[in-house]
């Protein structure tokens, strides 16, 4: 019997309610008195000094209030990268100050350099076109290609970094004589050279920010969609602005989805915080779809060489990779950790390979800024490794199945320490591959690729065993490896006098369905209804504090904080029990709701003590404190190690060169799952990204920097007939070790696993088909570029 | 969007006087003018809408010609001329998506001879007329390059005149972003040859495939197209596919349509 409550219960999004009925409360709802719009003056060019920037004009128009440029903020703070990386030779990396405003120079097509507040949207959008008008911008030669950027000492994104390199960085350092020498003596090398394509993050609600400033008191509220509403506040109090922490609150309502481009602080928050301190009203500002393209953090964008080194068997000796990972134009908060810690440590995979060295170089171009996207750093890396092992498999003719299992980390070899600086607490990577193939009837693939030719396709297989860490992060590690914050996660649990429950948690939910299974949790350690638990979230005023969401950590660290806030409810409702049923407190067991003296019929229930520690007439007030509320802060001690195995078929039309998913099913080990339908909710989405940045997403900037995909008309993003009707699992279960939940995170693993499968079972289908000359396809993999490949024989 | 005046005439001679501003602009669907107006790339005086004029709207059987007002929907055509033109039916069927289908119209398609646009290839594969306010512009002359057709500042289209062939088809290969045609053929058979257009491929817009339509009227089957394809010289080179790849698919998609005619 499922469960109809609780942990592993499959309960109905209570949110959806609200989303799906035009409830919800999104930042663009938000209307207030006296509010005042903002639009942006953006650069049309990659590359250009600003000459001159004419104001006189548009201040006389009608319903202008105010104009800001650079020179408003060039005295304020700049926006920082969160991680702090050393380059190889033990320098840090370098570091250019993000202003509010571009000053002196715009950097990207969509940097602003302007924006203009006025009464009206209308007025406001007119007064920033003659702003437009009356600017004057040189235009300098645009640095679009990173082997370029970097081979380029004079042509600078920013004057003071040569040769445009933000950091060239070892992982490990230590290993790199040995993999060297590996790979010297190895009766085998696969080299493979591929791009891992740039990504718009496209949520469904463009970013979108309110600013208000009370003069009475000095407070300051920011509304924003941002899946981090504390690192915002942090990063505007102490780097860009020095509001005062105590006097800034910042609430991210409901948010309609981020997947990474929203964890972070943009210029446009501080601009309409500074403009509603100007004016002393409401400022907003929502971004048009044509700014999301240009001013989001777009994801990925590496040109990575692999090297494998085997034996002839298919054993592996060592790897080691060679990555430029685009930075974009300036440093986005998590920029710098994405190719390097969220990439590089993962490069082993779930493989015992003995040495291991990645070596990556940052690289700043005229191009929008790139930081973390669903998989951060994780998706790169699994493909890399992937895609290679998979052209191994055809160079040395050996099966892909088995070459994989001969090569996992087995189940008695964990906790086991990878050569790239993870230690992998738990893991089954034989039982997720045996479901997957027992769930694709690979016994039945011939007869279907039979089938397929018989309507003119190939059909061809593709495999994908991988595994990522997540749960971001234990602090200490991350500090070790530069991270400049803590990233553990912060809960209140308040029980209400009448036995209610609101918690408080510092995850942020933008679609994910936390509020359902949070709920879900405490439910099932109080014995309490779903329904009577309330959880907050979004609004630095009501939560202790919080690192957002993001890095599929919101169950393992923020749901481990919920879990430690309820063992100090219970221990505290423990002592109330024993004080009323005048027993010993070691006495007091709880159970479904009761606390009962053991081993006799003497109990209280949940509500009762609620009360009581609001009512606190019979009380033990001499040794304890009335109310029913604790926080916990949880630090986890490791990452999390989800993994599984992906297997993909598709069907590629000979004639045009069009690929079309037939199957995806993959086997997840996620650990303990709190709520099954929500987690393939979670894997599907995270698929059909994967399928997306596989065959459609094309993000091209051209020579001179223009966004040439900066619409639907020539960005495709994947639509419902892109995508199969998935088939999902995750029965395979190695709860993760150090967290008292046993979870592992499963909202980025369909992002990361999946684009290799789809190009694997691409080249499959093409050898198959014929067509062995063709070894690798970049992504997206198009019909145009199927059928150009097929045609260079 | 910058402001604009509205007049929604309920006759053609209305709507032609209202024209008769330069700053006036036709307004049929709206599915191509308001977003380039949302974006200020347009930005007309006075938007004369096409919509209240019941002249321009039906689909009407006359003989062997079937005749569409102008201000038929996309969705309307995919229904009622399903009886009479069924490969002109599936192409109304397949343009954009139900919210576009029933907005935008033939006469505004026609209007605005977008390069990747579906219905250009069944009005020159048809040899069809364009019939305006003024005057009856046969298909082969209308159509003048990429947005440019034979249309005169003021004039409109008030229907669209197609002689009904024995066989024809549309497959349309789509563009993966904006799902128009990448590269889409029109081919349909007439008593006294066939004719084929291409739609997608060429800098130029929509063409006539002169080699297939000759390979075509002596051999109607797709076995008569084999090996061919179009000329890479002139045809768009794109994110989504270079000048070779439509050339080929000028090949394939023709075939696909003559395999499907009915
Ligand atoms: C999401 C989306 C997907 C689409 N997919 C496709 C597709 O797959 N295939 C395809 O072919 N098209 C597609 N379209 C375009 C669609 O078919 C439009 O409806 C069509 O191109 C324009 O028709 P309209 O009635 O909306 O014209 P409007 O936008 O109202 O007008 C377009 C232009 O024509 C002028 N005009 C309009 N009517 C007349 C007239 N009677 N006489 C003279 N001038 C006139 C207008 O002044 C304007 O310049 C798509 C559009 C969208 C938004």
């Amino acid at each position: 019997m499922p469960k109809d409550g609780g942990i592993g219960a499959s309960s109905k999004r209570r949110e959806d309610i609200r989303f799906l009925t035009g409830r919800g409360n999104y930042t663009d709802d938000l209307s207030l008195h006296g509010q005042t719009y903002a639009v942006f003056c953006r650069s049309t060019v990659a590359h250009g000094r600003i000459v001159s920037i004419d104001t006189k004009a548009t201040a006389d128009m009608p319903g202008v209030l105010a104009i800001f440029t650079g020179e408003d903020f060039k005295d304020v703070g700049g926006n920082p990268a969160g991680w702090l990386i050393n380059s190889r030779d033990g320098t840090p990396m370098r570091e250019p100050k993000r202003p509010v405003l571009a000053h002196g120079k715009v950097r990207h097509v969509g940097d602003a350099y302007a924006a203009v507040i006025a009464e009206t949207y209308a007025q406001a959008k007119d007064a920033a076109e003659q702003v437009a008008a009356d600017t004057e911008i040189e235009e300098l030669s645009p640095i679009v290609d990173m082997a370029k950027a970097v081979a380029n000492a004079d042509n600078r994104v920013h004057d003071e970094i040569p040769d445009n390199l933000c950091f060239d960085w070892g992982w490990i350092e230590d290993n790199r004589a040995a993999v060297d020498a590996a790979i010297k003596a190895a009766p085998h090398v696969t080299t493979l050279e591929l791009i891992n394509n740039r990504l718009v993050p496209n949520a469904m609600e463009p970013r979108a920010s309110i600013g208000e400033y009370f003069p009475g008191t000095g407070d300051y509220k920011l509304t924003t969609t941002s899946q981090n509403p504390h690192l915002t506040r942090l990063l505007v109090s102490a780097f860009v602005m020095g509001i005062p922490e105590n006097k800034l609150t910042v609430v991210a309502p409901d948010v309609g989805g981020g997947f990474g481009s929203k964890i972070y602080h943009y210029g446009e928050e501080a601009l309409v915080l500074a403009a509603a301190r100007k004016l002393a009203r409401p400022v907003r500002w929502t971004a048009e779809r044509s700014e999301s393209f240009l001013s989001d953090a777009h994801g990925r964008d590496h040109v990575t060489k692999i090297e494998l080194a085997t034996d002839l068997e298919g054993n592996f000796l060592a790897i080691r990779t060679e990555t430029l990972a685009n930075v974009g134009a300036y440093l986005s908060n998590f920029s710098t950790a994405t190719p390097t810690f969220l990439h590089g440590t993962l490069m082993a995979g779930p493989y015992k390979v003995p040495s291991v060295y990645v070596n990556v170089k940052a690289v700043f171009t005229n191009t929008a800024p790139v930081d973390a996207y669903r998989g951060a750093g994780r998706p790169e890396a699994t493909y890399s490794l992937e895609r290679v092992i998979d052209k191994m498999c055809r160079e040395l003719n050996l099966n892909p199945f088995d070459v994989r299992r001969k090569n996992f980390i087995t189940p008695d070899m964990f906790p086991y320490a990878t050569p790239v600086g993870l230690n992998y607490d738990t893991g089954n990577h034989g039982a997720t591959l045996d479901k997957a193939m027992q769930m694709a009837n690979v016994a039945g693939f011939e007869a279907r690729v039979a089938d397929s030719a018989k309507r003119g396709k190939l059909r061809g297989m593709g495999l994908s065993t991988w595994v990522e860490a997540c749960g971001l992060a234990p602090s200490h590690l991350a500090g070790v490896l530069g991270s400049r914050v803590g990233l553990y996660e912060a809960a209140t649990v308040r029980v209400n006098a009448t036995g209610n429950i609101s918690v408080m948690t510092g995850a942020h939910s933008h679609g994910q369905g936390h509020e359902t299974v949070f709920a879900q949790l405490v439910s099932e350690r109080l014995g309490i209804p779903e329904s009577s638990i309330e959880i907050v979230h979004g609004d630095t005023s009501k939560i202790p504090f919080g690192m957002g969401s993001y890095g599929s950590r919101s169950l393992s660290v923020g749901g481990s904080a919920i879990d430690r806030a309820v063992d100090k409810i219970v221990a505290k409702g423990k002592k109330i029990a024993a004080h009323m049923l005048e027993a010993a407190e070691d006495d007091i067991v709880f159970a479904n709701g009761n606390f009962t003296v053991a081993g006799t019929d003497k109990a209280k229930s949940f509500g009762e003590i609620a009360f009581s520690a609001y009512v606190p007439h019979n009380y033990p007030l001499e040794t304890l404190e009335p109310g029913l509320e604790e926080t916990a802060f949880y630090d986890p001690g490791n990452f999390t190690y989800p993994a599984g195995a992906y297997l993909c078929e598709v069907e590629v039309d000979a004639d045009t060169g069009r690929v079309e998913v037939a199957e995806f099913i993959c086997a997840d080990d996620f650990g303990n799952v709190v709520n099954p339908m929500i987690v393939e909710g979670q894997v599907h989405g995270g698929v059909g990204q994967g399928i997306g940045q596989a065959l459609c997403e094309n993000t091209t900037y051209d020579e001179n920097g223009q966004l040439v995909s900066a619409s639907y008309m020539d960005y495709a993003m994947p639509r419902a007939d892109d995508v199969p009707f998935y088939n999902v699992d995750h029965s395979c279960q190695t709860p993760c070790t150090h967290n008292p939940l046993g979870v592992k995170g499963c909202g980025e693993a369909g992002a990361i696993g999946s684009p290799p499968a789809v190009v694997n079972a691409v080249i499959d289908a093409l050898h198959r088909g014929g067509y062995s000359h063709v070894k690798h396809i970049d992504m997206p993999v198009t019909p145009s570029r199927v059928w150009a490949a097929m045609q260079a024989k | 969007m910058y402001n604009f005046d509205f007049v929604k005439p309920s006759s053609v001679a209305e709507a032609v006087k209202a024209l008769s501003d330069d700053e006036a602009q036709p307004l049929s669907g709206g599915q191509t003018l308001l977003p380039s107006m949302k974006q200020r790339l347009n930005a007309p005086g006075t938007l004369v809408s096409l919509t209240g004029i019941a002249e321009l709207k039906g689909v009407k059987r006359e003989g062997d010609t079937l005749v569409i007002g102008a201000a038929t929907l996309h969705a309307t055509v995919a229904k009622e001329a399903a009886a009479h033109y069924p490969a002109l039916a599936e192409l109304a069927g397949q343009i954009g998506d139900p919210a576009v289908r029933n907005r935008g119209t033939i006469g505004g398609s026609l209007a605005n001879n977008d390069p990747s646009a579906c219905y250009p290839a069944a009005v020159l594969a048809s040899g069809a007329t364009i019939v305006t306010s003024n005057r009856e512009i046969a298909a082969d002359d209308y159509f003048q390059g990429m947005f440019t057709t034979a249309l005169e500042p003021g004039e409109i289209i008030t229907a669209v005149r197609f002689p009904i062939p024995q066989k024809a088809a549309y497959a349309k290969f789509v563009q993966p972003a904006s799902r128009f045609a990448l590269t889409g053929a029109f081919v349909a058979q007439y008593a006294d040859g066939v004719r084929v257009a291409i739609t997608g491929a060429s800098e130029g817009g929509v063409f006539r495939w002169s080699e297939g339509e000759a390979a075509l009227s002596s051999n109607f089957s797709a076995d008569a197209l084999k090996g061919m394809s179009g000329e890479a010289e002139g045809m768009i080179g794109d994110l989504h596919g270079t000048p070779a790849y439509r050339a080929h698919l000028v090949g394939v998609m023709t075939r696909r349509a003559v395999s499907a005619a009915h």
